[in-house]
């Protein structure tokens, strides 16, 4: 059997590892969005594009609670970043 | 979280308001506390705010209570074993009208009669506190250094795992829907998951505390009015050294120890978006001002990527300032809502709401901020508000 492999990262914009969102689950916070909160996974540029689909399918391994009855997570504007002057010209000009 | 049908006091709200109310009332020995919350903890207005704590107020009550709290938040890791953020960067209060400045001097001299070293500076002091800055508009500026700033949901997150600790129970996706009142006391609450029957219950609900009083037909004199703010992607550390506030400027910006910079304002500076204001959402409006505003008063921020914006609930009162005490009508029953501050005030409302049940008494008499105030025509008068 190989060994599982040690400090995978799972959320690469605020550098999470996959030891410490096991640990928050069991502690109870079995949310993508009380796992944000603690952890700040999905608040970096990427907004979760990367470790929201890992650590929902984390949640629902350690929990037996079927993927599609957890909770993904809010989504938030703006999808990519814009600059402060491009946004500052506004919207309709 | 296993049910359980009897409790000494049922806090309802998940915020720092009713986490840390839950919090000392176990800590003061109340053996059986539950805390309901309508969806988790700190996805109200605690885990939407601006992150920030400030003793520079306008009134003794107010200084008192943002003294309190900066102690507290300077303690709050060793109180509750986890790390919360902290920053103590300073707030530069920035006025723009006389008025505006003459409130800061007013407040100066109150804040240092009562032990608070704040001051007003000069526009030099004000560019060499935050390097950059564009304040060639403004009339004055106050500062205190340890005014500052912690992250909210590890604040909040903090107060909970130490209250489970101390065997408060936590019942999560919980919304109240009923208050049980029989004899002019309260007798516990009807849930969406079942009842709770307790002797004692504190409503920190923030903006929704109003609908808990319209179950037991009190009027808590609360709104709730939809703010929005936004966050850049992390930059260089010192693109904004100290927290800017404008009252009249209606503008707050600050930069995280992780170098983001959070910045926002109120729902009267831009166009919003057209629906129920007391629904979270997102307006482009909101976006566009508050970036005209970065661009202005700290133009080098003009390159930098804006990532999210999202919005939170402000817990309006009539004179924007607490509300908190036992109700005149029904024994038992407790309101603990901050006036658009819980964050900053939630440690120290929670201890003083958590003394006044179980000793009588608190530390500090805050009942200047009971709502009867209203009744009798009275309004409790503080300038220094958002």
């Amino acid at each position: 059997m190989p060994e599982e492999p040690q400090n995978i990262v799972v959320c690469r914009c605020e550098e999470v590892e996959l030891e410490e969102i096991r640990e928050w689950i069991d502690k109870g916070y079995d949310t993508f969005d009380e796992l944000k909160r603690v952890l700040r996974v999905g608040m970096g540029p990427c907004q979760g594009r990367g470790c929201r689909d890992i650590i929902l399918r984390e949640i629902s391994r350690r929990t037996g609670t079927p993927i599609a009855e957890i909770p993904c997570g809010t989504f938030r504007p703006p999808v990519k970043a814009i600059k402060v002057k491009v946004a500052a010209k506004g919207g309709d000009r | 979280m296993e049910w359980q049908k009897t409790a000494d006091a049922v806090v309802i709200g998940g915020g720092m308001m009713g986490t840390c109310t839950a919090y000392h009332l176990a800590k003061l020995g109340m053996k059986n506390v539950v805390l309901v919350e309508k969806k988790t903890v700190a996805s109200g207005a605690t885990g939407r705010c601006g992150a920030a704590f400030r003793a520079q107020w306008g009134s003794r009550l107010n200084i008192e209570m943002g003294k309190r709290c900066i102690d507290k938040f300077e303690h709050m890791q060793e109180e509750t074993g986890m790390d919360i953020g902290l920053y103590q960067n300073g707030y530069l209060m920035i006025g723009y009208t006389e008025k505006e400045v003459e409130i800061f001097r007013e407040s100066v001299a109150l804040q240092n009669s009562m032990g608070v070293p704040s001051r007003m500076i000069d526009h030099d002091e004000a560019r060499a506190i935050c390097p950059g800055i564009n304040v060639d508009d403004a009339l004055g500026f106050s500062y205190y250094e340890r005014d500052g700033q912690a992250d909210p949901f590890l604040c909040n997150i903090a107060h909970q795992e130490a209250a489970k600790r101390l065997g408060v129970k936590f019942q999560k996706f919980t919304e109240v829907t009923g208050l049980k009142v029989a004899g002019g006391r309260i007798k516990g609450v009807v849930t969406s998951r079942g009842e709770i029957d307790a002797p004692v219950v504190v409503s920190a609900a923030g903006a929704w505390n109003r609908h808990i009083g319209d179950m037991a037909g009190i009027d808590f004199p609360v709104v709730g009015e939809r703010h929005e703010a936004l966050i850049t992607e992390a930059v260089d550390f010192d693109v904004c050294p100290t927290m800017l506030m404008s009252f009249v400027g209606d503008y707050y910006i600050q930069q995280r120890p992780n170098g983001t910079i959070i910045a926002g304002c109120g729902p009267n500076a831009y166009t919003k978006a057209d629906h129920d204001p007391e629904v979270m959402g997102n307006s482009w409006g909101f976006l566009e001002r508050t970036a005209q505003v970065l661009l202005k008063v700290l133009p080098r921020t003009r390159n930098i990527g804006i990532t999210h914006q999202w919005s939170g609930m402000y817990d309006l009162t009539p004179d924007l300032q607490p509300c908190i005490g036992e109700t005149d009508e029904i024994k038992g029953l407790w309101l603990n809502v901050s006036g658009c501050r819980g964050f900053m005030f939630g440690a120290v409302a929670g201890e003083l709401v958590a003394q006044m049940i179980i000793r009588g008494s608190s530390d500090l008499d805050i009942s200047d901020f009971h709502w009867r105030r209203y009744a009798q025509g009275k309004k409790f008068k503080d300038l220094m508000v958002v």
